[in-house]
């Protein structure tokens, strides 16, 4: 802890624990290190994400499979989490640099709230996202990228809104859906065909799987429903209410629609 | 160049503690209260903004009387630690016990080595999964600590209050019961026989907030009207 008693406090309190860390514990951040010439063996990366809006809030999915290389490094790792109460985010990329970003990032958020004693707008929050990403280019040029996705419940105009990112910190705001990591193009294809205005939670729910069914269709390294070990998406709704994870046994059923209308058709997909 | 003139130190701490008690005993009152449903904080506090009481940590709260200035710096100081310690760690590493003794040091080291000692009181309250398993430590303006066992008072009228608390604090007090005796304790020196709820600032620590309320952070600040339905609801 830092002593209260010394020096001008005013100029070193700040509402931000990155600013916080870098100062007094920058061997904690998970971006900020110098790597020795070379490269990188392989680790494992996190695949497809994909968010979209819907009648009074906003969603996000992403599938349970991380590979290395040619490897299924994981099929069990979620990759979409609650930033806070109001928004959600979800990674692609370098899994061990993106999760820890994740886990920073939350802090960051809780720990303006409880220092500033409110919440940070949502442009706010995508802008502190967009700072750590732009802080994490070192590592990218090393080969480890970490691209989020990131979406949130707007209380002032009361909509669902998503924000992409580029390797460099760029934050672009996205409407109606987006998608990354390895499947996007397919998944992007995908929601282009199902997505409508005004969806229905629970349609939007079946829309994003079916998204990400399609991507696990032609993308390798995205993971499909697994009927066999009981894994789906991890899905998460935001509204004015706050932030949900839709449960496993509505998932299951809505994966196994999904085959079924699939097989009926009988067709190439 | 003026001579210095020798103070016994014996006289100095004297001197440094009664100036820090003055200062304290012109703030108004605080009680924390450990109850049935989680732990009660409650402040006399007539301004909506400017807080005594704070979350720190997913069950840890703080609340404090004296300089706003002052307590507020070791508050933010108590937030770094937390979040500082959780991120490296993990969540549950961070506990009341190890707070406290960190702000004991701060607390002591002003008091002993910087021109004036902080004119603070503080409670660093940690809500567990049953009533026992509940952390209630006190601090005070020289770094002293002590683990209190089911109510904390302080401020300016604490003998007072801590009567009346002591009184009619039992272990099974719901959270609505709580509040009403903190109410009627911080009134001990008026003419009323409770505050309202607009004169106070109250927060609460749930018990096993992840299973009843769906987070992990126990702490939830009251608003005058959420004060009011509680205290009507159960009347």
């Amino acid at each position: 802890m830092q002593d209260p008693s010394t020096g001008p406090l005013a100029t070193q309190a700040t509402s931000s624990f990155t600013e916080h860390l870098q100062r007094s514990r920058p061997e904690l951040l998970p971006f900020n290190q110098s790597l020795p010439a070379g490269t990188v063996p392989s680790s494992p990366h996190a695949t497809t994400i994909v968010a979209l809006t819907y009648a009074g809030g906003v969603l996000m999915a992403g599938d349970r499979r991380a590979t290395m290389g040619n490897i299924i490094a994981s099929r069990h790792i979620e990759k979409v989490f609650p930033a806070d109460e109001y928004s959600v985010l979800g990674i692609a990329g370098t899994a061990g640099l993106a999760i820890d970003i994740t886990r920073l990032f939350q802090v960051e958020l809780e720990h303006y709230e409880k220092i500033e004693g409110t919440l940070l707008s949502l442009v706010g929050k995508a802008n502190r996202l967009g700072a750590m990403i732009r802080g994490n280019l070192p590592m990218a040029m090393q080969g480890m990228a970490v691209i989020p996705l990131f979406a949130g419940f707007d209380q002032v105009s009361g909509v669902g809104r998503l924000f992409s990112y580029d390797v460099t910190g760029g934050r672009y705001e996205e409407q109606e859906h987006h998608s990354v990591g390895s499947g996007s193009v397919f998944a992007r294809g995908a929601l282009k065909k199902l997505w409508k205005p005004n969806l229905s939670e629970e349609n939007a729910i079946a829309v994003a799987v079916e998204a990400l069914y399609d991507a696990a269709d032609d993308d390798s390294a995205t993971g499909g429903p697994d009927p066999v070990r009981q894994l789906w998406p991890v899905v998460y709704t935001v509204n004015r209410a706050g932030n949900r994870r839709v449960p496993d046994r509505d998932l299951a059923n809505i994966a196994a629609a999904i085959v079924e209308s699939r097989a009926i058709a009988g067709r190439e997909a | 160049m003026t001579q210095q003139f020798y103070v016994s130190p014996e006289q100095l701490m004297k001197d440094r503690a009664d100036f820090a008690r003055k200062g304290i005993a012109r703030g108004r009152s605080v009680v924390v209260i450990s109850c049935a449903d989680g732990i009660a904080l409650i402040a006399e506090n007539p301004s909506p903004s400017l807080h005594k009481i704070g979350e720190i940590y997913d069950k840890i709260a703080f609340a404090a009387v004296g300089k706003y200035n002052e307590f507020e710096s070791l508050r933010q100081a108590g937030v770094r630690y937390a979040d500082v310690r959780g991120y490296s760690y993990d969540r549950e590493d961070v506990t009341a016990r190890g707070l406290a003794s960190v702000y004991a040091q701060s607390l002591g080291a002003v008091f002993t080595a910087e021109q004036k000692p902080f004119e603070v009181e503080l409670a660093v309250a940690e809500v567990g999964l049953a009533q026992e398993q509940d952390h209630l430590y006190r601090l005070t303006f020289d770094g002293s600590i002590a683990d209190e066992n089911g109510f904390v008072v302080m401020g300016g009228l604490a003998d007072q209050i801590s009567d009346v608390v002591s009184g009619a604090w039992e272990p099974e007090l719901t959270l609505a019961g709580a509040m009403r005796l903190a109410l009627q304790a911080l009134a001990a020196d008026k003419d009323v026989d409770a505050l309202p709820a607009t004169a106070v600032e109250a927060a609460v620590l749930y018990r096993a907030s992840e299973s009843h309320r769906g987070s992990r952070r126990a702490f939830r600040r009251l608003l005058p009207e959420d004060m009011t339905r509680l205290l009507t609801e159960e009347s």
